[in-house]
């Protein structure tokens, strides 16, 4: 990292420890000087709003730990021993459990800005994947976070998600029998789940390293989706993102302090506060609701995949469900290949636009239908209908409108530069 | 449409779906009761507290659970020291082995968790007729609608329509889900005399209880919202502070 041409700094300790490890030197060059495009708007906010997230869960899940019994017999009252006396412990677990779902309302609205913006495209395909890699590490210490507790929704929960990988050919039930540590979910299952969600979140710490590196390479882009061409469009990210990130993560925070002091349980289900008994099924088994639309994307395949009129079944429906379900995910990392538009502002591409924000509450509808029983009917339709159809929109969205209009689309016409278009709005 | 408008339409629909989720799936026709504990600053009624711990001592406890809670916990409800140490003497617990060896009765402590009124599970469903009394700790958290739910149980019953027929042990109630609960009334008017002079009504009890039961379900209620207000007026504060320095830093930037 930063080796080369160093400035000496005033401060002698500071001067010694860099010119030994040039570590001042690369905060000063990425975080105060580093040139940031000087058009940023406030959706620019939540890349740094998801990482004081990420630093929250570590410090209160560390803590968590430091009193929580990871043992089948033991997790649920440990986790109210928390909640009931160990000094701030409730605070501590209701941060925990709200930061969760505010870290995944900070990076939804991230992965939208990018897609809107086009932030995906080249350069940037690299911190794309790994920002989409983010997002799978994420669902996957939040998902094993949620039986945790060994409550009712959260252990049952586990046990139908884990049962979906059976549905994989030939190595489901030994992959099955691995997630569990045995027949059933139980002890060495929460134990094994544990020690995940311990280790995950560092591997996303990891992972945003190389994702915030491959951003200071390729810099940022802006909401004209054109690159900055000299210091005329550009500003030291330091004062002026700093300033502006502290006020947007206030804000943000505000929203965050409303819902964890008055609302804690507003995301929980009421079968969250009951203890896991693998002897009675809950009646309506629902995952987290970041995790509504996925969940509907599971339940809309419905019917079989094979030779039509034969009883030739190639994919049965669970196993079409489980492919359904990750392939959302796993698409997300081939979007810069669906898309090679030369313009990457949706700003700049009415058409793109309107099938993005389509996308969006396609999203949000497949997440109610995804919170909604399987058979449930509203105003004469079943639900299960509307999540094909809105599944069906999902993938097309990526497989064939946006590469189609990634050959047809005609943009509008770019501003010359970013100068230009600040000053224009503000002459305007 | 413009991205601004979208993302704010996107906000308000979920702000609306937000409490539609939290009603999903709830009981039946439980109106919502005035609640001291509701609202912003809202605390729990000590003197309600108090009488619905009578309730449930009274009433309740001869089948439910509150395996959470200890003596000890009934400080929060205004009583001291020592009737708390008076009220824990009068149950009996099992402790020991002693210095020989032998497991022994004595009176609990304000440390010790609440008697429990059966041995397990399958003992508290053997004395009544299979039907499981879930211990209460939570009881007000586990169920939609909270306290609305647990005073629509025990204001819900009534007889059952015409064409439902009843099993033995089992009774109509409005608040249940499916109407039909296998717990007979517990309460009525009169039946437990309050020593703070209040009227002995069942409304006046289920409220009582009900208001006991968050308390037992979310005993720091009262210093969450204190915390919460200290962090809100804090970031408030903040934000208007750094929305300032946001405007200054950037006002010679365009
Ligand atoms: C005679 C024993 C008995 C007494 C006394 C009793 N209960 Fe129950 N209670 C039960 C049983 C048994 C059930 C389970 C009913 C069922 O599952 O249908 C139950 C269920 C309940 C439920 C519904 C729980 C659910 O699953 O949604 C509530 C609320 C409740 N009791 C509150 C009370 C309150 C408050 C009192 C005191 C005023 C009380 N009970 C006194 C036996 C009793
Ligand atoms: C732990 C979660 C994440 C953290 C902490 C994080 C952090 C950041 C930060 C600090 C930035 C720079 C500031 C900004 O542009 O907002 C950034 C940029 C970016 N992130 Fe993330 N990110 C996370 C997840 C994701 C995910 C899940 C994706 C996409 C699937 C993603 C895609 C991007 C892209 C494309 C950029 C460059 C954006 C641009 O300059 O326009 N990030 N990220």
């Amino acid at each position: 990292m930063a080796s080369g041409k160093r400035e000496p700094f005033d401060n002698a300790f500071v001067e010694w420890v860099d010119s030994r490890l040039p570590i001042f030197t690369l905060m000063v060059k990425e975080y105060r000087a580093f040139p940031t495009p000087k058009n940023f708007n406030y959706f620019w906010n939540f890349g740094a709003i998801a990482m004081v997230m990420l630093v929250l869960m570590i410090v209160t899940g560390i803590v968590l730990a430091m009193h929580y019994t990871p043992h089948a017999t033991m997790a649920f009252n440990s986790v109210e021993r928390i909640m009931r006396d160990v000094n701030w412990g409730w605070m501590l677990r209701y941060m925990h459990m709200n930061g969760a779902s505010f870290f995944f309302i900070a990076v939804y609205i991230h992965i939208f800005r990018g897609m809107y913006y086009g932030s995906y495209k080249k350069p940037r395909e690299l911190l794309w994947i790994f920002g989409v890699l983010i997002f799978l590490l994420m669902m996957a210490t939040a998902f094993m976070g949620y039986t945790l507790p060994w409550s009712q929704m959260g252990g049952w929960a586990a046990t139908v998600i884990t049962n979906l990988f059976s549905a994989i050919p030939l190595v489901g039930e030994k992959l099955v029998a691995l997630l569990w540590g045995g027949f059933s979910v139980d002890n060495p299952t929460l134990n094994r789940f544990f020690s995940l969600h311990y280790l995950l979140p560092f591997v996303i710490l990891g992972v945003v390293v190389l994702h915030v590196w491959a951003l200071h390479v390729t810099g940022s882009n802006n909401p004209l989706g054109i690159e900055p061409n000299g210091p005329q469009d550009t500003v030291p990210f330091h004062p002026y993102y700093t300033a502006k990130d502290t006020f947007g993560l206030s804000v943000f925070l505000i929203l965050y302090v409303v819902v964890t002091f008055w609302f804690p349980n507003v995301f929980a289900h009421p079968d969250h506060f009951v203890q896991y008994d693998s002897m009675v099924t809950p009646p309506h088994i629902v995952p987290e609701w970041y995790f509504l639309p996925y969940y509907a994307i599971l339940r809309s395949i419905t019917f079989d995949i094979g030779i039509p009129f034969t009883d030739i079944v190639f994919i049965n429906a669970k196993f079409g469900g489980v492919i359904a379900m990750f392939g959302a995910v796993i698409v997300l990392f081939f979007l810069p290949w669906f898309d090679s538009h030369p313009v990457r502002s949706a700003r700049f591409r009415p058409w793109y636009k309107i099938a993005l924000l389509a996308l969006a509450l396609d999203f949000i509808l497949l997440g109610y239908v995804g919170m909604e029983t399987a058979d449930a009917v509203k105003f004469g339709i079943p639900l299960v209908y509307v999540g094909q159809i809105c599944t069906l929109y999902y993938f097309a969205f990526f497989v064939a409108i946006v590469p189609w209009l990634s050959k047809n689309e005609k943009a509008l016409p770019l501003p010359k530069s970013i100068n230009d278009a600040v000053l224009a709005a503000k002459g305007a | 449409m413009s991205i601004r408008k979208f993302a704010f339409s996107l906000f308000a629909l979920t702000a609306l779906a937000l409490p539609a989720h939290a009603k999903e799936g709830g009981g039946h026709g439980e109106a919502a009761q005035h609640w001291s504990f509701k609202g912003m600053t809202g605390t729990y009624d000590r003197a309600a507290l108090q009488r619905g711990f009578e309730v449930y001592r009274q009433v309740c406890a001869s089948c439910h659970s509150l395996n959470l809670l200890s003596y000890r916990n009934l400080a929060d409800l205004g009583y001291s020291e020592d009737q708390i140490k008076a009220i824990a003497s009068e149950y009996a617990v099992m402790d020991g082995p002693n210095d020989e060896g032998e497991m022994f009765e004595r009176p609990a402590r304000p440390s010790d968790r609440f008697k429990a009124p059966f041995a397990n599970k399958k003992a508290a469903m053997y004395a009544n007729n299979g039907a499981y009394p879930p211990d209460m700790s939570l009881l007000a958290k586990a169920r939609h609608g909270g306290a609305d739910y647990i005073y629509g149980i025990m204001t819900g019953y009534a007889d059952a329509p015409e064409n439902m027929t009843l099993m033995q042990g089992q009774y109509w109630n409005a608040a249940m889900h499916g109407n039909i609960i296998a717990m007979s009334p517990p309460l009525s008017d009169g039946m437990v005399s309050y020593e703070d002079g209040t009227e002995g009504t069942l409304h006046q009890y289920a409220m009582d209880i009900a208001t006991f039961l968050t308390w037992a379900a979310e005993p720091h209620m009262e210093a969450r919202k204190r915390t919460g207000l200290k962090a809100l007026i804090f970031l408030l504060v903040f934000s208007f502070i750094m929305y300032g320095v946001k405007k200054r830093v950037w006002q010679d930037a365009h």
